[in-house]
């Protein structure tokens, strides 16, 4: 600012204080000398916007490729080739089928509506509106319909839209229908597994690959054999469906594991649904409750309870437990539902399943020793097998001596039941606890995975209480002649707003067959199963959930390899004979268990 | 041939204009036509007029558009000044017809007797505007820069009744370019910064399209639905869809959804056709006309010359700036046309004039001629 500037100013401002004129004087001139200064400097402005913007075109040439980016996007939405799954005999129960899906091009579709009529009158679209928005979208690709007929694509082949093309797609087919649908899952209409063992197989890297870009094919990709057995499946399904119908159940669910190897042969939980066409896919009515529900298991845990007593060395086989009164703790009592107000022998505990009797035998051990036990036997922890579908078991904090008591017959704990299967398995199959597995495996690969958590002659012991139950008590009705089966029941009152209610059970069985040599455990749930006529207005488990194993023996033992044998087999439990337990040996137990 | 030794007016006038920038002008008048062909067959199609109605009547606006950016080359000076006033003017006279009887088409009043006047109204606004700041400078006595301030609101306040954001917002822009190139105190152009964000922020507070346009800009995803963001994104579109090289003459599809492909988007269709290599060398065409004539505008003596070209110039290249950071999705959507290339009469006179203004105050001229002009008060330097 040059001061020569401040003389014109002064006098037309002179009713301003000086310095406040010299101010505006300044404030008012302008300058030519630095003009030429200040133009560069706005060229240099201009310079940076053309920059940014030729930068800006630069970019969008790299990211470019719209047009051909049909073939790209179609690449990216395509159905991936997925392997066939089989069962352990290699019987196809997952394969993918080659069909043709219709796409479209918005930006070269000009008449959106009238192509949304059109392909709505030819395809039978339920929601044209879906497809007007998709059709409206800023997109170079969309689907308008995955799997059309020959016939459709003709018609539409003839409407000469530009903006509609075909590509050849997959669809998975399961030729089985509902069958193992748990097991199985599904896949989503890309063809990307999203429940069951489709997911599974996605998990394993079979996605990645495609994201890389390699292109997999079908037909390269090797089968994935599974432990699941079509035919038992299928006896499983139809006899749970049939009982389903008969006790009026809201719901019920099964499975079949090979106690060797812990491959699952069969498991169902109806309802189910047809991975075919899965609609709302799987919901709280339609889950797995084999693995993604957990229940109490009642009466079944028992087995759990005795095996650490006897493991423990708290009890032996012939220890009598005090049933004599009802067992105080606290304010709670504790109830034999069959009561025999006598001095009871661990077997006659078992068969007359009595509450009193088992708690006795978990407070000899104290709650550190049968949470150490549980835990041990995985039932404190979630169990993860192949399926992700998978619930954490319900386990009581803080853990009371009371809750020790309750937990002793299969209350106050929830746990999934494969995973009381799982357990029991492990029990009875010598001590060997091993993490079901949905994939074919022998019983080499089994033993590696597994934990040895109880001795051969606690094994033996459990054994022996299931098949003397089997024989005089509760699980009469799947004592299957010729199988020399072994079973447990286990019935539960559901717990309503808090309280357990009555007439509302959920009833579970376990018959490991044949007991002596144990090859396989079969479990049958029942939720909310109703009294009958036929069952005297009974709704326990021998009843119902009972009655199904044992038909689901009858039917599958066969199938499974197992032929009925008209004797009985002559030592069935050495080890305990060996131990001075000679009756073991006799038939229902030669009168000594009452 | 024009020859430097005979002394005809036409070879006077040869040789005394940027022949590099009428051949500029020329070259985009050109491409405009060619690109015409490209961006408004969709639109005379989704009309009903013939494919080739705007192409041929870009045509028939090129003759008089060149007659007047030729006619108007040759004014001095002060023929320039006083054809600006004439124009000014007439176009605020236009203007207020407009608003009073003229029809709304797309909600503003912009229209009257088939021309938009507020695009005379720029190129003679910046020239008066030029002429008080170089008053100002030269002769302190003259209430210059006054005039210049007070120009402003005069010229802008109309336009925010049609209303016509976009124009007001170059008409001020160049107007504190002129003022910062005037040489004012940094104070003022900091307040002026302080003012023009303040005039942002009260037109998207009180208005509900300026609102909705700079909402769409920030947040595409929540405005998904709005004609803007549609256009932008169908305009994007358009260059992943041409590539480096285009698709070719009338190989475009995207155009066929563009809206307004003929006019603000014609950049987009001209990427989608020509691909994205063309689009960078017609910015630097652009760019080449704005920096050339800026670095020839610092040298140009008469202040009066220096503050024309250069405000000739900023309108210009502000114009075609924001035409394209629109196109490229820089920028929220203005109604700007890209210069010479969108399709519209009135703009196409209406730079003509501007171009012509600007070859004819950038014409060599005798250094005694200036210093006439110039008559700086003894004793005070220049």
């Amino acid at each position: 600012m040059l001061p020569q500037d401040d003389q014109p100013q002064k006098a037309r401002s002179a009713v301003l204080p000086p310095k406040l004129s010299a101010l505006k004087a300044r404030m008012l001139s302008t300058h030519l000398h630095n003009s030429d200064k200040r133009i560069n400097f706005v060229a240099v402005c201009f310079l940076g916007v053309f920059a940014i913007m030729a930068g800006r075109l630069v970019q969008l040439g790299f990211k470019g490729g719209l047009p051909g980016g049909v073939k790209g996007a179609a690449d990216q939405e395509l159905s991936a080739a997925r392997p066939d799954i089989v069962d352990r005999h290699g019987r196809l129960l997952a394969t993918d089928v080659r069909t043709v899906s219709v796409f479209a091009e918005p930006g070269k579709i000009i008449d959106k509506n009238k192509v949304t009529d059109e392909l709505t009158r030819i395809l039978s679209l339920k929601h044209p509106e879906a497809l007007r928005h998709r059709l409206g979208m800023r997109k170079g690709f969309v689907w308008v319909k995955r799997t059309i007929t020959p016939r459709q694509r003709e018609e539409i082949f003839q409407l000469g839209e530009p903006g509609i093309g075909f590509l050849p797609d997959l669809k998975r087919f399961y030729p089985n229908g509902p069958l193992a649908a748990h097991v199985l899952g599904f896949t989503n209409e890309d063809n990307r597994g999203i429940a069951g063992i489709e997911k599974y197989i996605d998990e394993q890297g079979l996605m990645s690959l495609h994201g890389a870009g390699f292109e997999v094919k079908h037909e390269d990709l090797k089968p994935v054999k599974l432990s699941i057995d079509l035919d038992v499946t299928q006896v499983l399904r139809d006899e749970l469906e049939k009982g389903l119908v008969k006790f009026k159940a809201k719901s019920d669910a099964g499975a079949i594991l090979d106690v060797r190897t812990g491959e699952v042969i069969a498991l169902e939980s109806l309802p189910d649904f047809d991975p075919n066409d899965p609609g709302k896919g799987v919901t709280a009515v339609n889950k797995n409750r084999m693995t993604a529900g957990v229940y109490e298991m009642g009466s079944t845990f028992k087995s759990i309870s005795i095996a650490m007593a006897l493991q423990d060395d708290k009890v032996k086989l012939g220890s009598r437990l005090d049933a004599t009164h009802n067992l105080h703790y606290g304010r709670f009592t504790i109830h034999d539902y069959d009561a025999t107000h006598r001095m009871l022998t661990v077997p006659e505990v078992f068969v007359h399943s009595s509450n009193i009797g088992t708690a006795r035998m978990v407070l000899r051990v104290g709650v550190p020793g049968h949470k150490a036990f549980l835990r041990k036997m995985g039932m404190l922890t979630r169990m993860k097998t192949e399926l992700p579908e998978s619930a954490a078991p319900i386990i009581p904090h803080p853990w009371s001596t009371l809750n020790s008591i309750t937990i002793a017959f299969g209350q106050g704990i929830n746990v999934a039941p494969l995973q009381a299967m799982a357990a029991v398995a492990g029990l009875v199959n010598g001590g060997n606890l091993m993490v079901p597995t949905f994939l074919k495996r022998d019983q080499a690969q089994a033993l590696k995975v597994s934990k040895n958590v109880v001795r051969p002659d606690v094994s033996e012991a459990i054994r022996y209480l299931m098949r003397i139950n089997a024989e005089i008590g509760s699980a009469k009705k799947a004592n299957i002649p010729g199988y020399f089966v072994g079973g447990k029941t286990g019935t539960a009152d559901k717990i309503i707003h808090g309280r357990y209610a009555n007439n509302k059970v959920f009833t579970t069985f376990m018959a490991l067959v044949p007991a002596n040599k144990p090859k396989y455990l079969f479990m049958v749930i029942m939720n909310e199963p109703q009294g009958l006529k036929s069952t005297f207005g009974f709704h326990t488990a021998a009843w119902n959930s009972g009655e199904i194993t044992g038909k689901v023996i009858t039917r599958a033992a066969p199938m499974l390899g197992l032929a009925p044998e008209d004797v009985l087999p002559k030592a069935p439990f050495p080890l305990l004979a060996a131990q001075g337990y000679t009756y073991v040996n006799q038939p229902n137990g030669g009168g000594m268990v009452d | 041939m024009i020859s430097r030794a005979e002394r005809s007016q036409l070879a006077r006038w040869w040789w005394t204009v940027d022949q590099w920038q009428i051949g500029a002008f020329l070259v985009l008048m050109a491409l405009g036509l060619i690109l015409s062909m490209a961006g408004s067959p969709p639109v005379a199609e989704r009309i009903g007029l013939p494919p080739f109605h705007f192409v041929h009547r870009q045509a028939m606006y090129l003759v008089p558009a060149i007659i007047i950016m030729l006619g108007v080359s040759t004014l001095d000076p002060r023929q320039v000044r006083r054809a600006s006033l004439v124009t000014y003017a007439g176009a605020m006279l236009a203007i207020l017809l407009a608003l009073k009887f003229g029809h709304e088409i797309k909600g503003a009043r912009r229209w009257i007797f088939g021309i938009q006047p507020s695009e005379f109204l720029k190129p003679a606004f910046v020239v008066l505007a030029a002429w008080a700041f170089s008053e100002g400078a030269k002769q302190k006595k003259m209430p210059g820069t006054t005039i210049a301030i007070l120009l402003l609101p005069l010229t802008v306040i109309p336009l925010l009744l049609q209303p016509d954001f976009g124009q007001t917002m170059l008409i001020s822009l160049v107007w504190a370019a002129l003022f910062l190139v005037a040489g004012v105190h940094i104070l003022w152009i900091v307040g002026i910064g302080g003012l023009g964000a303040i005039g942002v922020l009260l037109a998207y507070k009180l208005s509900p399209h300026v609102h909705q346009r700079i909402i769409s800009f920030l947040d595409p995803q929540a405005a998904h639905l709005g004609t803007n963001a549609f256009q932008v994104e169908t305009a994007l579109d358009s260059f992943y869809s041409g590539g480096w090289l285009g698709r070719g003459p009338g190989g475009g599809v995207i155009k066929r959804i563009l809206p307004d492909s003929h006019t603000d988007f014609i950049f987009a269709v001209t990427g989608e056709e020509f691909g994205i290599l063309f689009c960078i060398a017609l910015m630097a065409l652009f760019a080449f006309v704005v920096l050339r004539g800026l670095r020839r505008a610092s040298r140009d003596e008469d202040p009066f010359c220096r503050f024309a070209a250069t405000g000739l110039l900023v309108q210009f290249g502000l114009q075609s700036c924001i035409n394209m950071a629109v196109n490229l999705d820089l920028m929220p959507a203005k109604g700007m046309t890209l210069p010479f290339i969108s399709y519209g009469g009135s703009s196409l006179m209406a730079l003509a004039l501007g171009a012509g203004f600007l070859i004819a105050v950038t014409r060599k001229r005798p250094r005694s001629e200036v210093l006439l002009e110039t008559e700086v008060p003894a004793g005070l330097p220049a």
